[in-house]
């Protein structure tokens, strides 16, 4: 609508570059898409967390939930929630070692097995490629069931081989009808990690490795292989070689998998779900575990929100710092 | 990208006698001693079996007659297929079958897969080849999002929907959003979307610019050097991607669980899974394992078969679970 006669200076339209016009043409579908179904759920959560949103609020016809402020947050960091075995610090500190420990074991398992797999002259190697990689392949979700079943105390598998080894050695079988899951007496004298969390980790490094393997697999392959041959011309043993010439390459692809895999471990809902069951007295339970039962057992709708705005806040906190080891990782090793 | 069946092939044997014999204490590369290699393949075996312990002892379960809580033999005596014919009729106390329980599995799959796919590309394209002010302001938008788990905004995606009842829609009539397995779709895409946009955008970007620049010489406009030039090449991108939101589909456990009440509401395989689970002391052992084994074959055999397209992309961005 501008009058051409005009002579005062057009104010400065920002025009859309080509690109920018097709640009906003195929983000539309995408952001209109997470716009209703993630960033207003956030915002709409961000507001649930400050009321007292809860069953009898479902009903529209009901008033509106009240404003509450931050009680719903105080509540949860003071673990003053009124749901059984609540402790919000034992819940934080479980989870981020339930993370590391499991991160360290596959990290360890996967370089090592890639390397046993990546040795010249095994026979084989590719029938124990595929057989490995089969854990990987069935769902999660699957795996937890049967190894719930596997751990289970009467008729598991894992108690059912021990017995049977310890017949071979005169032990009554009775000896073998341990809880893994449920048992409350800590295994081990001054760690204080339930007999369920060394179950989990069984699981979970059994589900785990592969992947990490895999990976380690790419960058070993990656190495030339004259590097070895000067490594080795040089006089350098095998651990050295390793130190030398194998880990720089592994570092740039392992760093930030297992900072993946920290987060993803973090957040691993079904092993803890529907193997303990966060149990014994909630003393393996996760964030996403306890954030799912807020919802579905309890119907505690606006303390579920704050504790996702607290797993919120703490997952960006894990990101900037593994980030910034990873740098300062990767800065080492150049 | 990782990729497992591409082995080097190492030299077998060295013709020449290499000098400098005196520094090499161990055999020459491609081989190994008879004392090691026999070494190694323990060690190779030992994995191999606490790899398959729980898969076999599941199969073995599941063909057993006489449920027992545990197999003796990697073949029971009187193996059956019973349990499995038991299970597909009717594998917990609610009054629905297997395959009722699969389809619904199978169309909330199929509805992640198609929609994230269909609007990821179209994302992963701007991303990937657009200059725009923003772009990576967005971008690390949608990495947040990935990084969030699909139980961080399951309170709101449950009240939201919870509202959104007698809804319209053509053809179906009228329904409730939240207790209809659109409602689920809606939510698992919310995970799933992100997901296909970058795995999506980390392939175009590997698609060399060269062919769309020698479309666009030719008087392609954008949006055929789109559909007909990018699309076609990233075909097995999006096969994995949508493979990989299916695979969110057909195991979601988290949205079926809290979203629907009833059996006819379209309930899931997961649910069944859970149910048995939740009820051990009733659930036949082998009928937990029948139903596992058909409840994991359709996406672990295409997993199988495909790996060496499907473990790259896991690798490199994998989906919420």
């Amino acid at each position: 609508m501008t009058a051409p006669a005009m002579s005062l200076p057009q104010p400065r339209r920002r025009r859309l570059t080509p690109d920018a016009r097709t640009a906003v043409l195929y983000l539309l579908p995408a952001f209109l898409v997470m716009g209703v179904i993630t960033f207003y759920p956030l915002l709409f959560q961000t507001w649930m967390s400050f009321t007292d949103f809860g069953l009898k609020n479902l009903n529209p016809r009901n008033p509106a939930p009240n404003l509450v402020g931050l009680d719903n947050y105080i509540q949860i960091i003071q673990s003053k929630l009124n749901i059984p075995n609540f402790e919000f610090l034992r819940l934080l500190f479980f989870n981020l070692w339930w993370a590391f420990s499991n991160v360290v074991i596959h990290v360890i398992l996967g370089v090592g097995i890639a390397l046993l797999l990546n040795t010249n002259g095994l026979r084989f190697r590719r029938f124990y490629r595929a057989l490995f990689i089969l854990p990987v392949i069935i769902p999660p979700l699957i795996v937890a069931t049967v190894w719930r079943y596997l751990f289970d105390d009467s008729n598991g598998a894992i108690n059912t081989v021990l017995q049977g080894i310890g017949v071979l050695f005169k032990i009554p079988p009775e000896t073998f009808k341990i809880d893994w899951l449920g048992q409350v007496n800590d295994p081990i004298p001054f760690i204080p990690l339930p007999l369920a969390y060394f179950a989990l980790l069984t699981a979970n490094s059994w589900l785990g490795w592969p992947l990490n393997a895999v990976v380690a697999t790419g960058a070993l392959q990656s190495v030339p292989p004259d590097l070895y041959e000067a490594a080795e011309m040089d006089g350098a043993n095998a651990w050295q070689r390793f130190k030398v010439v194998t880990l720089p390459f592994l570092r740039p692809a392992m760093v930030p998998y297992a900072i993946y895999g920290f987060v993803i471990t973090f957040n691993l809902f079904f092993l803890s779900f529907f193997m303990s069951g966060g149990g014994p007295f909630g003393r393996t339970e996760l964030f996403v575990t306890q954030a799912y039962k807020l919802v579905n057992d309890f119907q505690l709708y606006g303390v579920a929100a704050a504790f996702s705005v607290i797993l919120f806040f703490l997952l960006l906190g894990i990101t900037l710092i593994t980030n910034r080891l990873a740098r300062a990782t990767a800065s080492y090793a150049e | 990208m990782a990729q497992t069946d591409v082995i080097p092939v190492p030299p077998l044997t060295t013709t020449e006698p290499r000098p400098m014999t005196r520094l090499r204490r161990h055999a020459p590369r491609g081989k190994l001693t008879t004392r090691s290699q026999i070494a190694l393949q323990a060690l190779c075996l030992l994995i191999a079996f606490t790899v398959l312990f729980p898969i076999v002892w599941i199969f073995s379960l599941a063909l057993d007659p006489r449920d027992l809580a545990r197999p003796d033999g990697l073949i029971p005596p009187g193996a059956s297929l019973d349990a499995f014919a038991r299970v597909i009729a009717q594998p917990t106390s609610d009054e629905i079958s297997l395959i009722e329980l699969a389809r619904n599995s199978f169309v909330l799959a199929t509805f992640v897969a198609g929609f994230s796919v269909f609007v990821g590309v179209l994302a992963a394209y701007a991303f990937s080849r657009l200059k725009f002010r923003g772009r990576e302001l967005l971008m690390i938008v949608i990495l947040g999002v990935l990084m969030l788990p699909a139980v961080a905004t399951i309170a709101p995606l449950f009240i939201m929907l919870n509202g959104l009842s007698n809804v319209q829609l053509p053809l179906i009539g009228e329904i409730e959003i939240r207790r209809s397995l659109i409602g689920v779709g809606l939510a698992i895409v919310s995970g799933a979307l992100p997901f296909a946009i970058w795995n999506l955008k980390g392939y175009l970007d590997t698609i060399p610019k060269e062919l769309e620049e020698a479309a666009a010489v030719d008087g392609c406009t954008q949006n055929q050097t789109f559909f007909k030039i990018v699309l076609p090449l990233a075909t097995p991108a999006l096969a994995v991607t949508a493979f990989l939101g299916f695979v969110a589909g057909w195991t979601d456990f988290y949205f079926v669980s809290i979203f629907l009440n009833s059996p006819d509401e379209g309930f899931t395989l997961s649910l069944a899974l859970n149910k048995m689970v939740g009820s051990f002391g009733q659930t036949k052992w082998s009928d937990f394992a029948a139903f596992a084994i058909l409840f994991a074959a359709p996406v672990s055999l295409v997993f199988f078969f495909f790996q060496k397209y499907i473990v790259g992309g896991l690798a490199v961005g994998g989906v919420k679970g």
